[in-house]
């Protein structure tokens, strides 16, 4: 199966590279062309390995942050910061990379780039970015959005961002996320050529399908209920973690107060002098370390907000799903009743309320010739309404099909990192509790000398 | 005798006419203190009064001399010479001991009071018994202390848990506050038991063995009234006046507490605080795990893990309230003590001064002549040896309070890090516990996993 996306209407786009599904395909490329597939630490895939295999590598790193003036669309000043993305291909015999693309990008072209991700690609679970302001903050930590720590956390979220783009067997062959790593000026204005924002689906029509569908797949029902779940418990717990990381803050910092005290209590005392002022010093590594542990926890909070948001692409897709069955129900429908009416039509029975009914009662019996006029349009109409649902119906499995292949993919990946975070957690823990055994052991030691 | 001695006792206090004395007290009276017929008690008291009048004299000249003085004008009494000989604390030696425990709540139509047993145990052939138990509230621990000091203004008398704690505490006889105080009051008494002259005090020893009615009759003794009002007048007077040659090393003492006050304060505010801290993120972590657990019951394939996690989180939570347990037990009261201790130790020296102020003041008369100077010469004479015998006194105390001070700020600080060690370790334990287990189970599956991107 082709796995270039289905849709009818995607043809409209510049075509995206040639789809290489197949190894033979893969040794074209890398013959001729600019290479993609790119594969890298972090997310790995299955199928991308085995394709990848006669690729040449390529790396993707967002290397820096500079906070940037300009004008905005309304010619006001603002300030904002740009992020460096430098692409390296690595050849894979001697693992040496080379810079082939370095620009620069702000955070709305991240969004942008996403948003026609979501519309090309509704059968696929799209990596989310990082947060766009800071949530979940603890008290010290700083909900500025130009605060250097939030910033280089969402320079790396972004980093991942891409790096999980790169690695999707459908998205990294995609031309616009291509050209958003090679070509830094005229990248906006290609993107909104391709007219995504007029193809995406209204919320009001996505909402409308999702009250009305009758028959959806169950296994979509389930999975929207899995992703609200799954949402509903991440915030929670990112709530109660950073209740937690402030207290543990204050424990850390209030026993720095300590570190003072003793040391102005050591200036009277003679023989306890040497050990309190140590023990003081003590007082204040403790007090010291809990930045940095702080510090890496963020990082884990950040890798559970990435799931977090990806409940929401998870629920992009069911919504897709409900859309298209409800539109298959809707044409389902609608052939049906063009049926119905010609059928009365033809056997001259009126089952039916309808407008021509009355009107022909009321303005007088239409002639046979027109009788036969409409049936001619009904059953041209009908016959046009079978292809369409044929077509529908096909799409619609289709979709299911392939959604529900990328959504096991995300499950595997999920269950993988996930489990890959909790297990870092714990180590994190057990660092801090080491540190923690250190400081107090040293602490134990000068008071005991006193 | 004893008629002699008793005529006084009952003018002055009071006792029933027609209690008839009971046979000559003595080793071989079995007294405990604990309830008996009246006419046995009697005698007890009668037996203290002997004591009693012997530090009626002392305590009258309580402002010339103190017990713990090696000028020759002390009277020598039994008691005394004990005192001169046993000058350090010898902990083998100890024949004094004492618990306080039980507390009870007694309801009047006055007022509503608690009380504590105080139950001894003690050796020493001045007892009538080797076991008492009494029950005190209180007030009576601050007429002791109030004994104590009246009779030795230079020596550091232990402190008392204060009587109202302003902040936090709303109801006076909340379970926590009773508890805190039981345990203060139990290292009171024990504090003066252990100091080489308080424990030998008269006053103490009424205080562990007479029973309730005893006491206050007892309580009702010592200078009148008006002799204390005069008393207190007198050292307001010398206070305004100021010192104005403390001797150098009372100056170096005087910082030293200045100081040693402001820091021990601080301390007790760290301590509190870091306790409160502890608090608040044990609650947060009782919160924490089980929302793991929640989290597990929609994941099939992290319920493992995610379970995990919630028992580590939990088992972190049990021994953070082990170390705060242990913080409450070790390290608050006894900071708290040198605190009290502290402003102790400022009354002291104080009272200290006060004694030199008297003697300054009449040097001062002399040199103007502005009374008879033959009775001024005397009574300077007098004073200088009060002062003498006030200093040595606290000199003596001094060192003995400090070092005593070290030991304990030392054993409670290292049993706080202790505690923290404990703490890490158990946490650590959990944790690698959990991660061992993990990364079996991980080894397990990756053996079954494709080949990982590396």
């Amino acid at each position: 199966m082709e796995q270039a996306p289905p849709d009818a209407p995607r043809q409209l786009q510049p075509a995206p590279l040639e789809p290489l599904g197949l190894p033979d395909a893969g040794l074209q490329a890398a013959a001729g062309e600019e290479e993609e597939g790119a594969r890298e630490e972090g997310p790995a895939d299955g199928t991308m390995t085995e394709n990848n295999f006669w690729l040449k590598k390529i790396e993707i790193s967002v290397s820096e942050a500079e906070k940037r003036t300009g004008r905005n669309a309304m010619n006001m000043q603002e300030t904002y910061t740009a992020y460096l993305i430098e692409t390296r291909s690595v050849d894979h015999t001697d693992g040496q990379s080379v810079l082939t693309d370095s620009l620069w990008r702000r955070y709305s072209e991240f969004e942008l780039l996403r948003n026609y991700l979501l519309v090309y690609y509704p059968h696929v679970v799209v990596p989310p970015l990082p947060e766009k302001r800071a949530e979940f903050v603890w008290h010290k930590l700083s909900a500025d959005n130009m605060d250097p720590d939030f910033v280089e956390r969402r320079r790396i979220g972004l980093e991942n961002f891409l790096l999980r783009v790169a690695s999707h067997p459908i998205l990294c062959r995609d031309k616009i996320f291509y050209l958003f790593l090679t070509q830094e000026g005229n990248w906006k204005e290609t993107v909104n050529e391709t007219g995504f924002q007029l193809k995406a689906d209204s919320r009001l029509k996505a909402l409308n399908a999702t009250f009305r569908v009758k028959n959806p797949d169950k296994r979509f029902t389930e999975l929207k209920h899995y992703s609200d779940e799954l949402q509903s418990v991440i915030s929670h717990l990112l709530r109660v973690r950073a209740r937690v990381a402030d207290r543990l803050y204050g424990v850390y910092k209030v026993h720095g107060n300590y570190g003072r005290v003793f040391s102005e209590w050591s200036a009277i005392e003679k023989e306890m002098g040497d050990g309190l002022q140590s023990a003081g010093h003590h007082m204040d590594v403790y007090a010291s370390s809990i930045d940095d542990i702080l510090e890496d926890e963020e990082h884990y909070a950040d890798q559970l907000k990435e799931y977090l948001f990806y409940a929401e692409a998870l629920r992009a897709v069911c919504r897709k799903h409900e859309l298209m069955q409800y539109d298959l129900e809707m044409a389902a429908q609608d052939l049906a009743s063009k049926k119905q009416q010609c059928e009365e039509l033809a056997t001259g029975t009126v089952r039916t309320f309808s407008l021509k009914g009355m009107t022909t009662k009321l303005f007088g019996q239409e002639t046979p010739e027109q009788r036969e006029a409409r049936i001619k349009v009904l059953e041209e109409q009908i016959n046009e309404g079978e292809q369409q649902l044929k077509s529908k119906n096909l799409e619609g499995r289709e979709f299911v099909k392939n959604a529900w292949a990328d959504i096991e993919r995300f499950k595997e990946q999920k269950n993988h990192d996930l489990k890959e975070a909790l297990i870092s957690y714990a180590v994190m823990q057990i660092s801090m509790c080491k540190k923690g055994i250190q400081v107090w052991t040293n602490a134990k030691e000068c008071f005991s000398k006193m | 005798m004893e008629g002699e001695r008793r005529a006084p006792r009952a003018r002055s206090c009071g006792l029933p006419a027609g209690g008839a004395p009971a046979p000559s007290p003595g080793v071989d009276a079995p007294l405990p203190g604990r309830s008996g017929p009246p006419a046995l008690p009697r005698a007890e008291v009668l037996d203290l009064d002997e004591d009693e009048d012997d530090l009626e004299v002392f305590s009258k000249d309580a402002s010339l001399m103190d017990m713990n003085s090696f000028s020759p004008m002390m009277p020598t009494s039994p008691l005394s010479m004990i005192n001169q000989v046993k000058f350090e604390d010898e902990p083998d030696l100890k024949d004094l001991f004492i618990t306080v425990d039980e507390p009870e709540s007694h309801v009047t139509t006055i007022e509503t009071f608690i009380t504590y047993r105080i139950i001894t145990k003690t050796s020493r052939g001045e007892f009538d018994s080797s076991e008492f138990e009494v029950r005190r509230r209180y007030q009576d621990f601050l007429w002791l202390k109030g004994k104590l000091e009246e009779a030795h203004p230079t020596l550091i008398i232990p402190p008392l848990p204060e009587k109202f704690i302003v902040k936090g505490m709303v109801e006076h006889f909340n379970d926590d506050f009773i508890e805190t105080r039981r345990k203060a009051l139990h290292k009171f008494l024990n504090r003066i038991a252990d100091h080489p002259t308080l424990t030998f005090n008269e006053d103490f020893k009424v205080f562990l063995t007479a029973q309730a009615w005893e006491l206050s009759s007892h309580k009702k003794q010592g200078p009148g009234l008006l002799s204390r009002m005069g008393q207190t007048v007198r050292a307001v007077a010398m206070s305004m006046r100021g010192v104005k040659s403390r001797p150098e090393e009372f100056m170096e003492m005087n910082n030293f507490i200045e100081i040693f006050s402001q820091k021990i304060n601080l301390i007790d505010k760290i301590s509190q605080r870091i306790y409160k801290e502890e608090r608040e993120y044990s609650d947060e972590m009782k919160e924490y795990g089980p929302i793991h657990v929640l989290w597990s019951a929609s994941e099939e394939d992290l319920v493992d893990t995610l379970k995990g996690v919630a028992s580590c989180i939990d088992q972190c939570c049990k021994a953070t309230e082990k170390r705060m347990s242990g913080l409450s037990e070790a390290l608050l009261p006894v900071v708290h003590e040198y605190v009290l201790y502290s402003e102790m130790l400022m009354g002291v020296m104080k009272r200290r001064d006060q004694i030199q102020a008297e003697l300054d003041s009449k040097v001062e008369a002399l040199t103007y002549k502005k009374a008879d100077t033959d009775l001024l010469t005397e009574e300077i004479g007098k004073l200088e040896d009060k002062v003498e015998c006030a200093n040595n006194a606290l000199k003596a105390d001094w060192e003995r309070w400090k070092h005593n001070m070290q030991n304990d700020i030392k054993s409670a600080f290292t049993d706080m890090a202790e505690e923290n060690i404990h703490y890490y370790e158990q946490c650590l334990a959990t944790w690698e516990s959990f991660l061992a287990s993990q990364t079996d189970l991980h080894m397990e599956e990756s053996s079954e996993d494709k080949p990982e991107s590396h």
